[in-house]
């Protein structure tokens, strides 16, 4: 091999650009923040922020914004594909952890990846065509692009990240703990319930807060599938969420305009909610590793 | 009041919790079958290779699979040095705890952005702010910010397991530090570095969200400069489900499929390079 060698002053060199690229991710999240704030603020010129979050009228034409609508719908949505993926995801991790034979892991491990990684915008088509069908002819509605179909497709989407975090905590609970358990005579039951599931509940809890963190800004999948009408939503009625709105009519909304603003405004009330479960989760899982060990 | 036996307890539950993971495994199994049963339908050679016509419902979807993966090999040369050098400087350059945690708490929050504020940041940035029009490198560039937090997370761990005795070794022989990243650290992490990379590129492929507002859909075209609008698989696809007649739908069921395949075939690919890796470092 010919003869490599660096001269001795570029290890600081190469170490200072290098450093550089580390701030990056904080670099982008910087020009995230200016930009929102920069094109949402001007906002608050015309319209009062307690106003913007708690009213309900959303009107381009008289320029009255009030944001209520979209933050209790995305709430509503949230909820929804809580109690949808919530039991099953924790069941489904509780079996791949505890009880599934080998064969049976290595078919569903695959299976959840696979979930995990099918494009947005698919789901949404296949929520478009079926799900929709299927409440409509269930409910028997009018319509059946409801905030319901939205919360069954971010369910199935959310499951992936549940299990996987669940399961992982459920793996980390010591051996110890189990066989002592079993030594006293349980069954697999009274260990998962009062061993496992409480030793595992940070992880676990930190998995489903990332998974909301992922169905509050999820947007293709529900843009297609709940009617993305301005009212106070219910589950069972069309109904519009943050994300829904800002891709909506961003395309239409002249750049500068309020319309513009009141938009960003939206995005900056997204980001906030999820910066703030993004932060609690890695601070639960933080802490909660350091008590498994 | 009444109990149960827990052995009875304990079959019943087992029972659930066996239902709940088949429950799992039949809806992705009813989602893939449905999208390849309805995408089959318009899949032809002219389907992947052909020109649209008549608004992308007849005809081919070439234009979106060039734009595509051209404007995601942009996301990767932006993203594969910064995120491969973000994560030589934390394993390699520095011991400074707080300054790590510090990183990783960002990298965490800018992975947790719901893609639609990358979207805004890509309208706000380089339509109005630099005054770009749609191009393949704005949304190249969007994607990449994107999945940097990918890139740097998996080199990161890739980086971290090459052994400390070979690095060890490495220096014993009089290798300084920049030589022992060039000759054995990097070589030993590439498999788990290009694993990132795939998966990244999996994730980049199907995002929608993020580049909406910077690609186009009419005219179908075929980008040559970076500063020429690109058509995309996922934009396509969107617009087509969004104002719905049957023959749209069939269409976009077809492109969900080419989707789901590059997607499978990526992770398949990754899958291979990660036990190729696992192999390595077991021996």
């Amino acid at each position: 091999m010919e003869k490599f060698t660096f001269p001795s002053n570029i290890e600081d060199i190469v170490r200072a650009v290098l450093f550089i690229f580390a701030l990056s991710a904080g670099f982008i999240l910087f020009l995230i923040v200016v930009f929102m704030f920069k094109e949402g603020l001007p906002l608050f010129s015309r319209i009062g922020i307690i106003e913007f979050v708690t009213g309900t009228e959303w009107n381009t034409i008289d320029d009255v914004y009030g944001a209520l609508p979209f933050i209790a719908g995305t709430i509503l949505i949230t909820i929804g594909a809580l109690i949808i993926a919530v039991p099953l995801g924790v069941s489904c991790a509780l079996f791949l952890a505890e009880i599934a034979p080998g064969w049976a892991k290595k078919i569903t491990r695959p299976a959840i990846e696979l979930l995990a990684g099918i494009p947005s915008v698919v789901y949404g088509l296949f929520a478009l065509v079926v799900i929709v069908n299927f409440i409509q002819i269930t409910f028997d509605k009018p319509t059946g692009e409801t905030i319901l179909s939205g919360s069954i497709i971010l369910a199935i989407m959310i499951l992936p990240i549940i299990i996987s975090i669940s399961q992982d905590s459920i793996e980390s609970v010591p051996r110890a703990f189990k066989e002592g358990s079993y030594a006293l005579g349980s069954t697999d039951w009274q260990t998962i319930k009062n061993i496992i599931l409480p030793t595992a509940m940070p992880g676990i809890l930190a998995g489903i807060i990332l998974a909301m963190g992922r169905a509050i800004g999820e947007t293709m999948a529900v843009v297609l599938v709940i009617g993305n009408v301005v009212r106070l939503p219910s589950f069972l009625e069309p109904g519009i969420v943050l994300t829904s709105v800002i891709l909506l009519e961003m395309g239409e909304a002249v750049i500068g305009s309020l319309h513009y603003n009141a938009l960003f405004c939206l995005a900056i009330i997204l980001f906030i909610i999820v910066f703030i479960l993004s932060i609690l989760s890695n601070y639960i899982l933080s802490r909660s590793k350091i008590q498994i060990r | 009041m009444f109990t149960i036996n827990p052995r009875v307890m304990d079959k019943i539950v087992k029972l659930i919790l066996w239902i709940s993971a088949l429950l799992i495994i039949l809806i992705l199994f009813s989602i893939i079958f449905y999208i390849f049963l309805r995408g089959w339908n318009v899949m032809s050679i002219e389907f992947i290779f052909g020109w649209p016509r008549e608004d992308w419902e007849q005809g081919g979807i070439f234009p979106a699979i060039f734009g595509t993966f051209y404007m995601v090999f942009i996301s990767l040369i932006f993203a594969m040095p910064i995120g491969v050098g973000a994560s030589v400087f934390l394993v390699e350059f520095t011991r400074n705890e707080k300054l790590i945690n510090m990183i990783s708490t960002l990298v965490d929050s800018l992975n947790a952005i719901p893609s639609i504020v990358f979207g805004l940041l890509g309208l706000a940035l380089f339509v109005s702010y630099l005054k770009m029009a749609p191009s393949v490198l704005a949304a190249g560039l969007i994607l990449g910010f994107m999945i940097l937090p990918t890139v740097m997370r998996t080199s990161e761990v890739a980086i971290r397991s090459v052994p400390i005795s070979e690095k060890e070794g490495s220096y014993a022989l009089g290798a300084t530090r920049l030589q022992t990243i060039r000759f054995v650290v990097l070589p030993r992490a590439l498999p788990g570095i290009v694993t990132g990379a795939i998966l990244a590129l999996g994730r980049a492929i199907g995002e929608t969200a993020p580049i909406i507002f910077l690609v186009i859909m009419t005219p179908a075209m075929i980008p040559i400069s970076p500063l020429d609008p690109n058509n995309a698989l996922t934009y396509v696809l969107y617009m087509l489900a969004a104002e719905q007649t049957p023959r749209r739908i069939e269409v976009a069921f077809g492109i969900s499929l080419v989707l789901i395949s590059i997607v499978l075939f990526l992770n398949y690919t990754a899958r291979f390079i990660n036990n190729y890796l696992s192999r390595n470092i077991n021996r």
